[in-house]
């Protein structure tokens, strides 16, 4: 029997960072009194009528054409629906014209995800369910409703189903964020639910053409619950699967707690949100002046840097380092390191595992540290400690390896303290001759005691194999 | 030929919340099937060629800057609904998730 696969497609809900609601000028402020950022348009109230925020439109077109989209011309619909978070008793989305539709996302490890589209709507309230358990619906007496976020811009990003497993899904998630804060369309975070996620997961014959039935998982408050999620859907997929049960298509809620997926809804009523074209508002038809300015503001896009900066390292693009010293935004100090005649590997090395979450140093110093342990002046030990000292405190490189006694120990030093390690454990000598390769770690040890850290263990390592050979 | 029958009109009505009478499903069928009878007139057109519009007008883009402006006094606010708990619109047990 073919192996599963899993077929997983992504809504992703994001709020913009506009400084007024979409179709009203209420604040769009996360954290505030609720119920102080309200108006006539966004309570619902008779009479009053949306006019649509251009700059949420235009961080709409952003989010569209950082993700390679056509931006095309579009209406919005009215979705109705009876539920306390929207006090019209409709949202008001895009429907079958879309603003943003066909786009892609090209993810660090080079694979690519479609995007259908990418919308324009509105947020809605928030509701807080009171008497039940932990806040939960289930036994709650009654419920409160806020309405600041009622009407805060949204913008919603349809992946295709091309994502095949749970760590591909963090990898766009994560990527789409990073486009999302780079191109200043939203914080995008997902702590405070400015970045929502829906899974839409299958599973289906590895080989096979036609997807199988999907079931879709919301409340992943995160990249990590995503994951979980994904992966615990899998393994109750399969089992209904292999036991020859079928996959009912529903919406299942996802409980961080308990680590798993459960129905929302006992019986399952089809959704009919009567959509009809929104007629308080008129079309949306970016001219290509408008679009070509849209298009002036867009900075370079992560996955743009991550080119750029492995053909400065010489590394492959999809090399690990790469995102990660452009997740943390260190690929300018990494170029003018390397400007500056450092290795680009070394730098890139070093900036991804020693820079991380620190304020980055000076890109001279930096070079300089990486130029010194390039010329084996420092360890690589040695080398890490500077840059620990230069991020936390500053300085200049050389001084700070003088104060800390770092200077590279004359070869014949460390040959006459791997030589006194041999001679005072013959037992261990004769163990690392005889095949217990481990055995280096404990001469390396010993010569780095001998030393005051100051041998370079690669040296060391080399200086052991040379006397293995020489026997 | 019944352009919408009285289970069309029951379905709708559900749809909007609305607790129709024996009685009203016969009156509003009645008065519904005229009106779709009307647009019938309208359907019955050649509109090859003619580009469907969501808007009677031509105007585009109407558009507002990103500007903040006042509020609504939240105690005014909640002063029309029914109940108020919290700063909050309080609003009966809720049976299910939002859809
Ligand atoms: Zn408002």
């Amino acid at each position: 029997m073919t192996e599963w696969e899993m077929v997983v497609g992504l809504e992703v809900h994001c709020e913009l960072a506009t400084a007024t609601k979409l179709f009203c000028a209420c604040p769009n402020a996360f954290g505030d009194e609720p119920n102080t950022n309200v108006c006539p348009v966004c309570l619902g109230l008779p009479g009053s009528l949306p006019v649509l925020n251009r700059h949420a439109v235009e961080l709409a077109m952003r989010v569209g054409l950082a993700l390679h989209c056509s931006v095309e011309p579009s209406i919005f619909h009215r979705k109705n629906y009876f539920y306390p978070d929207m006090p019209k008793d409709y949202q008001i989305s895009q429907y079958d014209e879309p603003l943003n539709v066909g786009g892609r996302l090209d993810l660090p490890d080079g694979t690519r995800v479609g995007v259908t589209r990418a919308h324009l709507e509105e947020d809605t309230g928030k509701t807080t369910h009171v008497g039940g358990g932990g806040g939960r619906i289930h036994g709650a007496d009654h419920s409160l409703v806020d309405y600041n976020r009622a009407g805060v811009p949204l913008v919603e990003i349809v992946s295709e189903p091309d994502i095949r497993s749970a760590e591909q899904a963090k990898a766009y998630v994560n990527e789409l964020r990073a486009i999302l804060v780079a191109i200043g369309a939203s914080d995008a975070r997902m702590e405070e639910g400015s970045l929502r996620i829906d899974a839409n997961v299958s599973m289906r014959r590895a080989g096979a053409e036609v997807y199988g039935t999907r079931a879709e998982i919301k409340n992943l408050n995160s990249v990590r619950s995503l994951g979980r999620a994904l992966e615990y859907e899998v393994r109750r997929q399969v089992g209904r699967l292999e036991a020859g049960e079928a996959v009912v298509q529903e919406t299942r809620h996802w409980n961080e707690d308990e680590g798993r997926t459960s129905s929302m809804r006992s019986k399952e009523e089809a959704y009919d949100y009567r959509y009809f074209p929104e007629p308080d508002l008129v079309a949306l038809a970016p001219s290509a002046e408008w679009l070509a300015g849209v298009r002036a503001v867009l900075p370079v896009l992560p996955s743009e840097r991550r080119v750029d900066l492995a053909r400065v390292a010489g590394v492959a693009e999809t090399d690990a380092a790469v995102a990660a010293v452009v997740q943390q935004g260190l690929d300018g100090l990494v170029t003018a390191a390397v400007g500056a005649g450092a290795d680009g590997r070394l730098a890139l090395n070093r900036a991804a595992n020693e820079l991380a979450h620190a304020t980055p140093p000076d890109a001279g110093a930096f070079a300089k540290v990486l130029r010194m342990e390039a010329d084996g002046r420092l360890t690589a030990t040695q080398a890490k400690g500077v840059l620990a000292e230069l991020v936390s405190a500053g300085g200049d490189p050389e001084a700070i390896a003088a104060a800390k006694g770092f200077e590279a120990l004359e070869g014949d030093v460390v040959a006459g303290a791997v030589d006194a390690a041999i001679a005072a454990h013959p037992g261990e000598w004769e163990r690392y001759a005889g095949g217990e390769a481990k055995l280096a770690g404990f001469f390396v040890g010993k010569v780095m005691a001998a030393t005051a850290g100051k041998a370079d263990g690669k040296a060391v390592t080399a200086l052991l194999r040379e006397r293995l050979a020489g026997r | 030929m019944a352009l919408i029958s009285r289970d069309d009109v029951a379905h709708v009505a559900r749809l909007a919340r609305l607790d129709l009478t024996e009685a009203e499903l016969d009156q509003f069928a009645g008065q519904l099937a005229a009106v779709l009878e009307h647009a019938a007139d309208v359907a019955a057109l050649d509109t090859a060629g003619v580009p469907p519009t969501a808007h009677p007008f031509e105007l585009v883009n109407v558009l507002r800057d990103d500007v903040a402006g006042p509020c609504l006094d939240r105690d005014e606010v909640l002063a029309m609904a029914p109940a108020a708990e919290d700063g909050r619109f309080r609003v009966p047990r809720i049976l299910g998730e939002a859809p």
